[in-house]
C-alpha cells in the first residue's frame, strides 16, 4: 500500500513541477500560503537542487525498494523463524479464533455484518490520520486557525463516532 | 527532505471567511451533525418528532439567513473561503430553489399516514424474503437517519452549486450522492428492488465519480488549476496542447451529465426512480436536477466559454438524443413513475439547451425552469405515491384506469401537473420552456430549437395517455384505493401545485430575481 | 370601456372556475350561472360595439407577463374590428348555444361540469382572439384545445369518445407544433411577438423567413381547423355531445385557423406563395370534405365534414389576400349561424330518435318535429346557397373572388369551388330527404339498444335558439354582404377589400353559375333519394356493402386516416420500437456480444446476462469514449 501511494504521487508532483519555473520565476522562491502550494513549491525546489537528470528520483527509488523490502521481509520472517505447528483453527477462513457465522453456503452464504462495521470504522481512524499527520507538520505555520480547523474537523468526526457507540457499532454480539 | 522542513517556519494566512454569505450552507450541514446526535442520544419514540422539527427548523432558518443576506447582498457576488465557494446571484437562487423544493420533500418524507410507519423501512439491515424481514413489514417504526441523510445531500448539493473549483465541486459531488445511494435503498415495501436501485445507483454514480475526477486531473495537468476562472484564463491564451483541455471537459461533463440525468448517461435513472421510496424520488428527481445543472451551468459559462464553439456541437447532439430517449421510451412504459423518469430524461435534453446558450437570457432562463420543474416533478410524485393497493404504491398504469371516477380531485391535480410537464400555458412548464427555447433561439440554435419543439410534442403524447386512462377508461373492479393524504403530503402537493400555477400565470418575480446578475469569476 | 375589455374573459372564465371548485354544491344552479356569464360578455360586447368606434386597434396591457431581458410578453388585450366580430360571434352563439343545452343535457348527471368547460372553452376562445400578441393566441389555442379535448370525450363510457378525443388532442399537436415555431421564428426574426411590432418589423425581414413564417402558420391553422391533411379528426370529434359539435366544431373554435390567418394578414401580404398554398389546401380540402360529406349516413359525420368544406371555402378566400380576407371573414360568420343551427337541429332529431345518427333510419320527420324541420329547412336551404338567403352571398362572393384570379389559378381555384357548391347542394339535399322527407322507416326498426322510435318536438330552451339562428342564417349574409358593410367595417384591421377587373369569367355570369350548379346538385339528389320507389336501395334502411369504388373511398374518408397513418404514426411507431429494441437489446446485446468474442464459455456469456448494471456502465463508455472523441474531432479534426 505505501509503495503504490508514493508511485502515483510522484509524478503528478513532478508534472507540475516540470512547469513550474515558467510560471513562478518572477515571485521568486514561491512561498504561497497554501499547504497545497508548498507540496507545488517543494517539487520545485528538487527540481532545481537535482538540477536535470535522473537523480531526482534516486529518493523515490530507495523508498520503493525499502517498502518492498520491508513487505517481503515481513511475509518472509514468519514461516522462516515461526514453528511450523497447524490445528483446525489456524486453517479456517479466518484465523482470528471466531467461527465465521452462518457457515458459507456453496458461495452464497453470507459474512457477519459486523466484519464490515469494523471494516468501516477502521477506515474511519484511517483517514483521520491522514488528515491529521499533515497538520501536524504544519502546526506552527497554521497558527491557532489551523488549530480551531483541526479541533472541528475531530468534533465532527466524532459525532459520527458518537452514532456508532450509541447504535451497537463497537459491540461485537 | 529538507525543503518541506524549512518551509515549516513561515505562518500561513487564515482564509477570509464571509460567514453571512455561507451561513445557509452552515446551518443545514450543522443541523445534519445535530441530527446524528440526535439518533445517538434521543429515545427511540422521539425521534421522529424530534428529526422532523429539527430538519425543517434548520431549512427554515437557512431560509430566512439566505433572505437576510439576499437582501443586502453585493452586486457582483463574492467569492469566500479562500477561493473555493463562490456566492453569487445565480448560486442564490439555486439555493433559494434547493431550500424551497426540500421543504416540499421533507414534508413527503415525514409522512407517516400514507404509508403507516412511513415509506421507509424500519430495519434496513434485514435481508429481504426472510421471516425476520417479513415480520417488519408490520412494524410502524422506521429508519429517521433518513432526515440527516437528507440534510447531508441537501448540504452537499448548495456547495455544488455554488463551488468555485473543480475539487470543490468533487467533494460537493460525493457529499450530496452517497446519502442519496443510502436513500434509495430504503424502501418499506418491494425491498428488494429498493437495494437493486441503490446498488445501481452506486456502482455507476462510483462510476461517474471517477469519470469526473479523470477530466479533473486532465485539466489540472492543462491549466495547473483547478480554479474554474483559471483554467478559462488558460484556456483563453496558451499554446499548450488542447487535448488535455478537450478530454477533460468531456470526462468531467460526463460526471456531470450523469448526475443530471441526461441521455446517453441516464439510464439508472428508471431503474433507480422506480425502486427507490417514493419520496426519496421526489427529492432525487426535483433537487439533484436543480443542483447538476447548477453546476454544469458554472461550468461551461465560468470555465469554458472561449471555447464554447468547440464543444457546443457535441452538446447539441447529447441534447437531442437525451430528448430523443426521454420522449420516445417515455411511450412504452407501463410503470409511473419509470414513465417520469422518462420525463425527467427530456426536460434533461431541454435544460442543456438553456444551459449552452451562453448568454444572461440562457442563464436565467435555466434557472427558472429548474424551479418550475423541480416543483411539479415533486408534487406528480407525491400524488404517485397516494394511490395505492394491498401491495403498496400502484405504479402500474393499468391501475390509474378511471381514477377521475373514484377521486376526481386527485385526478385533477395530477392532469394539471401533467399538463405543465407537457409544457401547456398557464402553467410553469409553458414559461420555462418559452424563455429557454427564446434564449436559445437568439442565441442561435434556431434548429435546435425547432427539434425541442417536435420531441416535446412527442413527448405530450404520453403524458396524454395517463390522462386518457384516468379519465376514458373504466376502472378495474379490484383497482388500487386512493389513500387520503396526511397533511403533510398534502401540504407537499399543495405547495408544489400553487407554485407551478403561480410561476405560469406571475413568472415576474422569480424571472427578475433569477435574471439579477451573472457568476461571480473572482480569483 | 376598453380599458375594462378584460371583464369580456373574466366573466367566462370566473364561471367556469366557481364550477369546477364549488362541486356538487352548484349542481341546482350551475347551468343557469353557467349561461349567465356568457350573455354577460354578449352584453358588455354589445355595448363596447356600440359605444366605440373601432376605427382602429387599440391595445391594452394587464400585467407583464414574461419580461425576460430582450423578451417582453405583456398579458395584452387588442380591441379591434376583426377581435369584436369574433368576439361578438362567440358570445353570440355561444349563448345561444348555452341556452339550448341546459335542455340537451338535462338528463346528465353532470350538467354543471358540463357547463364549467363550456364556460372555459368561451374564455379561452376569448383569449385567443382578443389577445395582442401570438404568445397570448397561442394560450388561448392551447386552452381551447384543451376544453375541446375535455367535450370530446364526454361520454367517458365510450370508447370511440376516448379515441376521438385522444386523435383530436394529437392531430392538433402536429398543428401547434407548427405554430410555436412560427412565433419563435418572428421573435429570433423580430425581437418581438407583440402583433404591433410583428406587423412593424415583418417588412424587414427576408422573403425566405416570411414564407416560412407563413406556411408554419398555416401548418397551426390546419390543425385547428380541420383542414388537409390534419382534417381526420374532426368528423371524429362529432363522439361529443351535439352542443359542442354546434358551438365549438362548427361555429367558433374550427374557424380559429381563419381567424390566424387573417390576424396574420401583413405577413400573408408579403408572400404570394404562402397565400397560394393557403387557398390551394383551402381548395382542396373543400372538395374532399364535400365529397366525402355524401358518403356517411350518419348525420352528425355528414354534417362534419360539410364543416371541413365549408371552411376550405374560407382558408380559400384568405389565400386570396386582400381579395379575399373579408369575404372568409364574412362566409365564417353565416356559416357560424347555419351550421350551429344546423348542429342543433341534428341534436334536436337525436332527442327525438334516442341519440340515434343512423339517417337510414329516420324518414318522414318533418311532420313530427315541425319546428326542427323548418328552422333545418332554412340552415339548408343558406349552406346550399339558395338566392338571397345568408349562403348565396358570401358563398358566392368567395366563388367570384376565386375565379377572379388570373390564369390558371382562377380556373383551377374558381372551378373547384364551383364544383363543391353542386356537392354541397347534393349532400345536403340527401340528408334533408333521408331525414325529414318520404317513407317513415323508423316504424319499421329500433335504435340500437332495442327501443322503439317515439319521435316529439323539443322543449322550447332548444327550439328557441334553434329559431333565433336560423333568422341569422337567413338574414345575415345579405346584411353583411350588401353595401360591403363588413368589408368597410373590417378594413382598419385586415385592409380595404379589393375586387379584381380580369378574371377568367365574367363576374355578371358566375351568381347564375353557382345557382345552376347547386341546383344540379339538388335535383340530382332528389332523383336519387326524393321518389318513393320500393326497394331502391338508396334508401334503404340497411346500408348496401356493394358500392362502385368511389362510394368506398369516400367512405373511408378518402383514406385520410391511412395518410396520416402513413406519414406520422408509422414512423414514430417504427421509431419507438427501434429505440426500445435498442434499450433491451441493442446494449445487452453488445455487451452479450462482447462477453462471447473475448470470453467464449457459456458459463462467462450467463453471467455477463445477469449484470443489467454492466451494460448501463458499458453504454456510459460507450458515451464518453463519443463525447470526448467527438470534441477532440473538432478541435483537431
Amino acid at each position: 500500500m505505501v509503495p503504490a501511494v508514493n508511485v502515483t504521487f510522484a509524478p503528478a508532483g513532478f508534472a507540475s513541477a516540470s512547469r513550474a519555473p515558467a510560471e513562478h520565476a518572477p515571485a521568486g522562491p514561491g512561498l504561497t500560503e497554501t499547504p497545497a502550494d508548498q507540496v507545488l513549491a517543494g517539487g520545485q525546489v528538487l527540481a532545481q537542487e537535482a538540477a536535470a537528470g535522473i537523480g531526482i528520483y534516486l529518493p523515490l527509488v530507495l523508498l520503493i525498494v525499502l517498502a518492498a523490502g520491508f513487505g517481503v521481509f515481513s511475509v518472509l520472517l514468519g514461516p522462516l523463524v515461526g514453528p511450523s505447528r497447524y490445528n483446525k483453527a489456524k486453517t479456517a477462513a479466518y484465523e482470528c479464533g471466531i467461527e465465521p457465522s452462518p457457515q458459507p453456503v456453496a458461495g452464497a452464504g453470507r459474512m457477519p455484518v459486523a466484519y464490515y462495521v469494523t471494516a468501516m470504522l477502521f477506515i474511519l481512524f484511517d483517514i483521520e490520520m491522514v488528515f491529521l499527520f499533515p497538520y501536524a507538520i504544519a502546526a506552527d505555520a497554521l497558527g491557532l486557525w489551523g488549530l480551531g480547523a483541526v479541533a472541528l474537523f475531530i468534533a465532527t468526526f466524532f459525532i459520527a463516532d458518537f452514532y456508532v457507540w450509541r447504535r451497537g457499532g463497537l459491540d461485537w454480539n | 527532505m529538507n525543503p518541506f522542513l524549512a518551509q515549516q517556519m513561515q505562518t500561513v494566512e487564515a482564509p477570509g471567511i464571509d460567514w453571512g454569505a455561507i451561513l445557509p450552507m452552515v446551518i443545514v450541514f450543522g443541523a445534519a451533525c445535530v441530527g446524528v446526535l440526535i439518533e445517538a442520544f434521543v429515545p427511540k419514540h422521539q425521534r421522529w418528532s424530534g428529526q422532523v422539527v429539527l430538519t425543517l427548523g434548520s431549512i427554515a432558518a437557512a431560509g430566512i439567513a439566505l433572505g437576510a443576506y439576499v437582501s443586502g447582498r453585493p452586486e457582483h457576488g463574492v467569492v469566500t473561503m479562500g477561493t473555493t465557494l463562490s456566492i453569487d446571484t445565480p448560486a442564490l437562487f439555486l439555493w433559494g430553489t434547493l431550500l424551497a423544493l426540500s421543504v416540499a420533500a421533507v414534508l413527503m418524507i415525514a409522512d407517516r399516514s400514507v404509508e403507516p410507519g412511513g415509506s421507509f423501512v424500519a430495519q434496513a439491515g434485514i435481508a429481504p424474503g426472510t421471516v425476520q424481514d417479513r415480520a417488519q413489514v408490520q412494524s410502524t417504526g422506521m429508519q429517521t437517519e433518513v432526515f440527516p441523510l437528507a440534510l447531508f445531500a441537501l448540504g452537499g448539493m448548495m456547495a455544488f452549486t455554488a463551488a468555485n473549483d473543480l475539487l470543490t465541486m468533487f467533494i460537493a459531488l460525493e457529499v450530496l450522492s452517497l446519502p442519496l445511494y443510502l436513500m434509495c435503498g430504503l424502501a418499506r415495501r418491494r425491498r428488494l428492488l429498493s437495494q437493486e436501485a441503490a446498488v445501481k445507483y452506486f456502482l455507476l454514480g462510483a462510476f461517474a465519480s471517477a469519470f469526473f475526477l479523470y477530466g479533473l486531473a486532465l485539466l489540472y495537468g492543462y491549466a495547473g488549476s483547478v480554479k474554474l476562472a483559471d483554467i478559462a484564463t488558460a484556456a483563453a491564451g496558451t499554446d499548450r496542447s488542447d487535448t488535455l483541455l478537450f478530454a477533460g471537459l468531456g470526462l468531467l461533463m460526463v460526471g456531470l451529465l450523469f448526475k443530471g440525468s441526461v441521455g446517453p448517461f441516464h439510464t439508472w435513472t428508471p431503474d433507480v426512480y422506480q425502486g427507490a421510496p417514493t419520496p426519496v424520488t421526489a427529492f432525487m428527481a426535483a433537487c439533484t436536477k436543480v443542483a447538476a445543472f447548477g453546476g454544469i451551468l458554472r461550468v461551461l459559462t465560468v470555465a469554458f466559454e472561449a471555447t464554447s464553439w468547440e464543444w457546443r456541437g457535441v452538446m447539441w447532439a447529447v441534447a437531442i438524443i437525451s430528448m430523443a430517449i426521454g420522449a420516445v421510451l417515455g411511450l412504452t412504459q407501463t410503470d409511473l413513475k419509470r414513465m417520469i423518469a422518462y420525463s425527467s430524461i427530456a426536460h434533461a435534453g431541454f435544460l442543456l439547451i438553456g444551459t449552452m446558450a451562453l448568454t444572461d437570457e440562457g442563464l436565467s432562463g435555466t434557472l427558472f425552469y429548474l424551479l418550475a420543474y423541480g416543483f411539479t416533478t415533486l408534487a406528480a410524485f407525491g400524488v404517485i405515491s397516494l394511490v395505492r393497493d394491498s401491495t403498496g404504491e400502484a405504479t402500474h398504469l393499468s391501475a390509474w384506469a378511471g381514477l377521475a371516477k373514484r377521486s376526481p380531485l386527485l385526478a385533477g391535480v395530477f392532469t394539471f401537473l401533467l399538463l405543465a410537464l407537457a409544457g401547456i400555458p398557464l402553467t410553469s412548464g409553458f414559461v420555462g420552456k418559452f424563455v429557454v427555447f427564446s434564449a436559445a433561439l437568439s442565441d442561435g440554435m434556431a434548429p435546435l430549437v425547432v427539434i425541442a419543439l417536435v420531441f416535446s410534442a412527442v413527448a405530450a403524447f404520453f403524458y396524454l395517455r395517463v390522462v386518457v386512462l384516468m379519465y376514458f377508461s373504466e376502472p378495474a373492479s379490484d383497482g388500487p384505493t386512493v389513500s387520503v393524504p396526511g397533511a403533510f403530503t398534502t401540504a407537499s402537493i399543495a405547495l408544489g401545485v400553487i407554485v407551478t400555477l403561480l410561476l405560469g400565470l406571475l413568472p415576474t418575480f422569480a424571472l427578475d430575481w433569477a435574471g439579477a446578475g451573472g457568476f461571480a469569476l473572482g480569483g | 370601456m376598453i380599458a375594462s375589455s378584460w371583464l369580456l374573459v373574466a366573466f367566462p372564465a370566473l364561471g367556469a372556475l366557481v364550477l369546477l371548485v364549488g362541486g356538487k354544491r352548484t349542481n341546482s344552479w350551475g347551468h343557469l350561472l353557467g349561461c349567465a356569464t356568457v350573455a354577460a360578455s354578449f352584453v358588455y360586447a354589445l355595448a363596447l360595439f356600440a359605444s366605440e368606434s373601432l376605427s382602429q386597434a387599440v391595445d391594452t396591457t394587464l400585467w407583464s407577463w414574461i419580461p425576460v431581458e430582450a423578451l417582453q410578453v405583456d398579458f395584452g388585450l387588442r380591441i379591434d374590428p376583426l377581435s369584436m366580430t369574433f368576439v361578438l360571434l362567440i358570445t353570440g352563439v355561444g349563448a345561444l348555444i348555452h341556452v339550448y343545452s341546459i335542455g340537451y343535457m338535462s338528463d346528465d348527471r353532470d350538467r354543471r361540469r358540463f357547463f364549467a368547460y363550456l364556460n372555459l372553452f368561451v374564455a379561452s376562445m376569448l383569449i385567443l382572439v382578443l389577445g395582442n400578441s401570438f404568445v397570448m393566441l397561442y394560450l388561448g389555442w392551447e386552452g381551447v384545445g384543451l376544453a375541446s379535448y375535455l367535450l370530446i370525450g364526454w361520454y367517458t363510457d365510450r370508447p370511440a369518445a376516448a379515441t376521438a378525443a385522444k386523435k383530436a388532442f394529437l392531430m392538433n399537436r402536429v398543428g401547434d407544433v407548427g405554430l410555436a415555431i412560427a412565433i419563435f421564428l418572428m421573435f429570433k426574426h423580430i425581437g418581438s411577438t407583440s402583433y404591433e411590432a410583428v406587423f412593424a418589423g415583418i417588412g424587414d425581414v427576408s422573403p425566405g423567413v416570411v414564407t416560412a413564417v407563413a406556411l408554419l402558420l398555416l401548418l397551426g391553422a390546419c390543425g385547428k381547423s380541420g383542414q388537409f391533411p390534419l382534417q381526420a379528426w374532426l368528423p371524429d370529434a362529432m363522439e361529443g355531445p351535439t352542443p359542442v359539435s354546434a358551438l365549438i366544431h362548427a361555429a367558433t373554435m374550427v374557424t380559429a385557423g381563419v381567424y390566424l390567418i387573417a390576424r396574420g394578414a401583413p405577413i400573408y401580404n408579403l408572400t404570394e406563395d404562402g397565400r397560394l398554398v393557403v387557398a390551394l389546401v383551402g381548395a382542396f380540402t373543400l372538395l374532399l370534405g364535400s365529397i366525402i360529406g355524401c358518403a356517411y349516413d350518419d348525420i352528425k359525420k355528414v354534417l362534419a365534414y360539410s364543416t371541413v368544406s365549408q371552411i376550405g371555402y374560407m382558408m380559400l378566400a384568405v389565400g386570396l389576400g386582400p381579395f379575399g380576407y373579408a369575404l372568409a371573414i364574412a362566409h365564417l360568420l353565416t356559416h357560424g349561424f347555419f351550421k350551429a343551427g344546423l348542429f342543433l337541429g341534428a341534436g334536436s332529431v337525436m332527442h327525438a330518435m334516442n341519440d340515434e345518427v343512423d339517417m337510414r333510419k329516420f324518414g318522414g320527420l318533418a311532420k313530427k318535429l315541425p319546428i326542427t324541420a323548418v328552422t333545418f329547412g332554412l340552415g339548408y336551404l343558406a349552406i346550399i346557397g339558395f338566392p338571397f338567403l345568408s349562403g348565396f352571398f358570401t358563398k358566392d362572393a368567395i366563388i367570384e373572388a376565386a375565379f377572379g384570379q388570373e390564369g390558371w389559378r382562377g380556373w383551377v381555384l374558381g372551378g373547384s369551388a364551383l364544383l363543391a357548391a353542386g356537392i354541397t347542394g347534393f349532400y345536403m339535399t340527401r340528408l334533408m330527404l333521408l331525414t325529414f322527407f318520404g317513407k317513415e322507416r323508423w316504424r319499421e326498426t329500433t335504435s340500437a339498444d332495442g327501443r322503439e322510435f317515439h319521435p316529439h318536438e323539443s322543449p322550447p330552451t332548444m327550439t328557441a335558439p334553434m329559431i333565433v339562428l336560423s333568422i341569422g342564417s337567413v338574414a345575415a349574409g345579405g346584411l353583411l354582404i350588401g353595401g360591403d358593410t363588413l368589408a368597410e367595417f373590417l378594413s382598419p384591421s385586415v385592409g380595404a377589400l379589393q375586387e379584381s377587373h380580369h378574371g377568367v369569367l365574367p363576374h355578371a355570369l358566375i351568381p347564375w353559375l353557382t345557382v345552376l350548379v347547386s341546383g344540379l346538385g339538388v335535383l340530382g339528389a332528389w332523383a336519387l333519394f326524393g321518389r318513393r320507389t320500393e326497394g331502391s336501395t338508396y334508401t334503404a334502411v340497411e346500408r348496401p356493402e356493394r358500392v362502385a369504388w368511389p362510394v368506398r373511398a369516400a367512405r373511408k374518408d378518402l383514406y385520410g386516416n391511412a395518410l396520416n397513418e402513413a406519414l406520422v404514426a408509422t414512423p414514430g411507431m417504427w421509431l419507438t420500437r427501434s429505440a426500445v429494441f435498442l434499450d433491451n437489446r441493442g446494449v445487452d446485446g453488445a455487451v452479450n456480444g462482447l462477453a462471447a468474442a473475448f470470453g467464449g464459455g457459456s458459463g462467462r456469456l450467463r453471467r455477463m446476462q445477469t449484470g443489467f448494471v454492466r451494460s448501463y456502465a458499458l453504454s456510459m463508455l460507450g458515451g464518453s469514449f463519443l463525447i470526448v472523441g467527438a470534441l477532440l474531432l473538432v478541435r483537431f479534426g
